[in-house]
């Protein structure tokens, strides 16, 4: 890392922390909530292929808090583990739970609502990524360029999926649909950064929202071109900004579980 | 071409496991050979997918990013195995007619088993711990028993989940190092999780012999050469290898009477309890239904996705 080449100005290194800790905050939760898939998906293959891609996804969030510790943020450990609901950065979509139930128990886990999460939200990063390997912030761009190795595979497993998804059964494509319409009321702070965004366009840290989002639509349309489908519409003005801290109860309570243990005892080593 | 008789097809077919020859999938083989495999490694690739459930538990609480990526690679791991042992199966189950579901119904009508110490209940942190260091160690010894089996299918997936294996006993032990170093609260909880784990690890080799729960494979198998060594050879060494390590990390084995014997160079230990044994793996363990009711109930709640991936669409 080559972090101190550079000595960032007071202003610049809120801004690169502000961002981080919306990359951060999404791939964990987006992680968290694969995690709990760990063994109940379609079939073994799947789980296999996707617990590789979940691992990844974690991997990259540790590398995001880790550029926050040596930014002097606080331990990576805590940062992923302790702040609450009202402090985390992450989109509201990450948080959203799999279906119904908790993991520990039986949970009914929407399968379509997960491929159609997985598909446009590895997209959206993968955007993001694009942007962040030019980024002004050098040890930020290369973590962009290490992650975006990896999401090579994960975009082409999630679009392979939903593509045969929606060229399938009545009823898959029914699912489907419905899924689309989930995921996207939710869409609305994907791109944001918040009351962030004039500190994080200024130092060409990543591109401006808008061009993310319009890269974004330009990648999904031959995808839904092909299949004959609308392509979605991102919401304007999200119901809740997560780049805010403004989050569903679901993030509460994933905190409260992926805490659990680490919470018994600050001081100890595990 | 010589047209050989089932008696001569099968003196031919025992020269060969004599002679230490690999049987693969399109050999001939007997009836009793083919059925103890499909047995056994049904069994084995059903356990590693139950076994993934206790552990998954653990998946989002692990306590630290590090321990996340630990635990979230070795779970994926033993699907893995469940993976690569099924379609060792498969392959011995075509002439019947039979496919990996008919497999997972035979998982669900509670005619195919899991081994006992997937039936168990996980409490704390610890056992995440414990069951990568002990369990899979314990798996270590028996699986590479096997590593020069006379199926040849079964004995290069076995290479491979073994070598796999040695990294989850690593992973495992540091866990269960961390907390036994750890602060006194750690410390009891690894305890307690190796009190409440021990019986079950004693009986993850089976019983000394048939006399004790009606059936036992082990005659079949050692015959067949598929195993070396009798369960209870095989508990000798597991207890060989980790009495002292258990103790050397400050822990208690849960049983005042145990003790090496020089004369005789064997471990004398409480016995577990055998007939707890029989009801554990006969699905009336602690979580055995629990578990079997997350797989029934996520294999029906995707249904629908594999009937989808199965559809013939225009």
């Amino acid at each position: 890392m080559s972090n101190t080449e550079k000595v960032l100005s007071v202003e610049e290194r809120e801004a690169v922390k502000a961002l981080l800790f919306q990359l951060a905050d999404d791939d964990f939760l987006f992680s968290y909530r694969a995690s709990e898939w760990l063994g109940l998906a379609p079939h073994i293959e799947e789980d296999v292929a996707s617990s590789s891609i979940t691992q990844d996804t974690m991997g990259h969030s540790a590398m995001y808090y880790m550029l926050l510790e040596n930014l002097g943020a606080g331990k990576a450990d805590d940062l992923a583990h302790l702040r609450p609901a009202e402090e985390r950065r992450n989109s509201v979509l990450t948080e959203r739970v799999n279906g119904e139930g908790y993991y520990m128990d039986t949970p009914q886990y929407d399968w379509a609502y997960t491929v159609v999460r997985s598909y446009f939200y590895t997209q959206a990063k993968k955007v993001k990524i694009d942007s962040l390997r030019n980024s002004s912030y050098e040890p930020l761009a290369e973590v962009a360029i290490k992650v975006n190795m990896e999401i090579y595979y994960h975009l082409m497993h999630w679009r392979v999926w939903f593509e045969q998804l929606l060229s399938s059964t009545e009823d898959a494509k029914v699912r489907m649909t419905d899924a689309i319409k989930l995921v996207m009321a939710d869409f609305g702070d994907v791109f944001s950064y918040g009351d962030q965004k004039e500190a994080i366009e200024r130092f060409d840290i990543i591109a401006t929202e808008e061009d993310l989002e319009e890269n974004w639509i330009l990648a999904i349309t031959p995808m839904f071109e092909k299949l004959g489908n609308d392509l979605p519409v991102v919401p304007k003005n999200a119901e809740r900004n997560g780049r805010n801290g403004e989050h569903t109860r679901d993030l509460v309570e994933a905190i409260a579980t992926l805490s659990e243990v680490y919470r018994m005892d600050l001081s100890a080593s595990w | 071409m010589v047209i050989m008789t089932e008696d001569q097809k099968m003196i031919y077919f025992m020269k060969r496991i004599v002679a230490g020859e690999k049987i693969e999938a399109d050999d001939w083989m007997p009836r009793e050979y083919r059925d103890t495999l499909i047995k056994l490694i049904s069994m084995h690739g059903m356990s590693e997918i139950m076994g993934a459930l206790p552990e998954k538990e653990w998946v989002p609480k692990a306590p630290s990013l590090y321990r996340k990526l630990g635990i979230m690679a070795k779970v994926q791991d033993e699907m893995g195995h469940g993976q690569l042992l099924l379609r060792v199966v498969e392959d011995l189950l075509k002439p019947y007619g039979k496919t990996r579901g008919d497999l997972m119904q035979d998982l669900f009508n509670e005619d195919l088993k899991f081994h006992n110490v997937f039936h168990m209940e996980t409490k704390t942190w610890a056992d995440a711990g414990l069951i990568g260091w002990l369990v899979d160690g314990a798996a270590i010894i028996t699986q590479t028993n096997m590593l020069g089996a006379s199926y040849g299918p079964y004995a290069k997936a076995l290479q491979r989940i073994c070598a796999e294996e040695v990294f989850h006993a690593q992973h495992g032990e540091a866990i269960i190092m961390a907390l036994a170093e750890g602060t006194d609260v750690q410390k009891a909880m690894v305890q307690d999780a190796l009190n409440r784990w021990w019986p079950s690890l004693l009986m993850f080799f089976g019983p000394e012999s048939k006399a004790t729960t009606g059936t036992s494979k082990q005659e079949a198998t050692i015959r067949y050469k598929i195993r070396i060594n009798t369960n209870e050879e095989l508990r000798q060494s597991f207890l060989d290898k980790y009495v002292p390590r258990i103790l050397s990390l400050g822990m208690t084995i849960p049983d005042e009477t145990i003790y090496f014997n020089e004369e005789s160079k064997e471990w004398i230990y409480q016995q577990p309890d055998w007939a707890e044994f029989r009801k554990i793996i006969s699905n009336n363990g602690p979580r055995s239904q629990a578990r079997l009711n997350l797989r029934r109930s996520s294999y029906e709640n995707n249904a629908w996705v594999r009937e989808a991936l199965s559809a013939k669409v225009n």
